[in-house]
């Protein structure tokens, strides 16, 4: 009943799995899209935290903090812009977001 | 030994059970709150594997921040939530067999991988001993020393990221009236008050 390295990346695997899944699952709602985004860079952290504290460096936890620092900024900005989007347009539903035709 | 086992799978169902529901749940409120219990087992997750400090960070800045945004976020906009989830059952094969793709793809790298005997002596940054130091204040005297230009460096993606979102969401509205206290204060008697020579018998 040892908890190895392997049980936390496949707990890992599973969750950024789950986050694909979610982007493709919600392909119109941009909140969810977000938090699934979210949850595929908790798993990344899981992965970094993991392999950190099993093989004995410490400079994985480090990256891991500026992993967060990276997520936060982006949740930050990236909900601005949503409610920015919502206020011009009155809907977040990812097909109306062509205005640029790109 | 056991009681480890059995905390790492507790913590991991619960994380990945969350997991599925942020993404299938109907009110994306409940998708947040689901979110937020998701971070919180991670971050058990994390004081399980030995990394206490960045558990904490992990519940400080994700659910004391990061979830809160969201919360904020759905409660504010004012969203038929139903509607977009049409289509939800259209997108599930391909959404499905994306996902079973990446997942096979991950466990066969996790069934085919090993450590190689002598990565622990080249490590970057040693683990010192917990018994001598703290994680906490190993992980500080390693962020403050040899990655401190990487750490101010993460304080101005922070500060871009506050600023950027600050001047995305403010607007100034046209034809609000407010009270102006320097505007009250600098006004001179002689820009408030006109005296006019009135001679008797004709108006002004």
């Amino acid at each position: 009943m040892e908890v190895t390295l392997g049980h936390y990346l496949t707990v890992a695997a599973i969750l950024f799995t789950l986050g694909i899944f979610g982007i493709f699952l919600n392909r119109k709602n941009v909140i969810i899209i977000l938090m699934s985004i979210e949850l595929m860079l908790l798993a990344v952290n899981i992965n970094l935290v993991a392999f950190s504290t099993h093989l004995n460096d410490l400079v994985g936890q480090v990256f891991a903090m500026f992993v967060l620092t990276v997520a936060a900024a982006e949740a930050a900005i990236g909900l601005a812009i949503l409610v920015v989007y919502f206020r011009n347009r009155g809907t977040i539903a990812v097909e109306d977001i062509n205005m640029m035709k790109g | 030994m056991i009681l480890q086992a059995l905390t790492f799978y507790l913590l991991a169902a619960v994380t990945l059970a969350s997991g599925v529901m942020v993404i299938s749940a109907r009110n994306p409120v409940h998708s947040v709150l689901f979110l937020i219990l998701a971070f919180f087992n991670s971050a058990g997750l994390f004081v399980l594997m030995g990394a206490e400090f960045l558990a904490m960070i992990m519940v400080i800045v994700y659910v004391g921040a990061v979830a809160v945004l969201f919360l904020f976020v759905v409660m504010m906009l004012d969203i038929n939530f139903a509607e977009l989830r049409q289509g939800f059952l259209q997108y599930l094969p391909v959404g499905g067999l994306v996902g079973l793709i990446m997942l096979v793809e991950l466990l066969l790298i996790l069934g085919g991988w090993a450590i190689q005997p002598q990565a622990a002596a080249v490590a970057a940054a040693p683990t010192p001993a917990v018994a001598n130091v703290s994680n906490t204040e190993a992980l500080g005297a390693l962020l403050y020393t040899r990655y401190i230009y990487l750490f101010q460096a993460a304080g101005i993606v922070l500060l871009i990221a506050m600023i950027g979102a600050i001047v995305l969401t403010l607007r100034t509205r046209e034809g609000v009236r407010k009270q102006s206290i320097s505007q009250q204060v600098s006004r001179r008697r002689e820009d408030a008050v006109e005296v006019k020579e009135v001679t008797s018998g004709s108006g002004i």
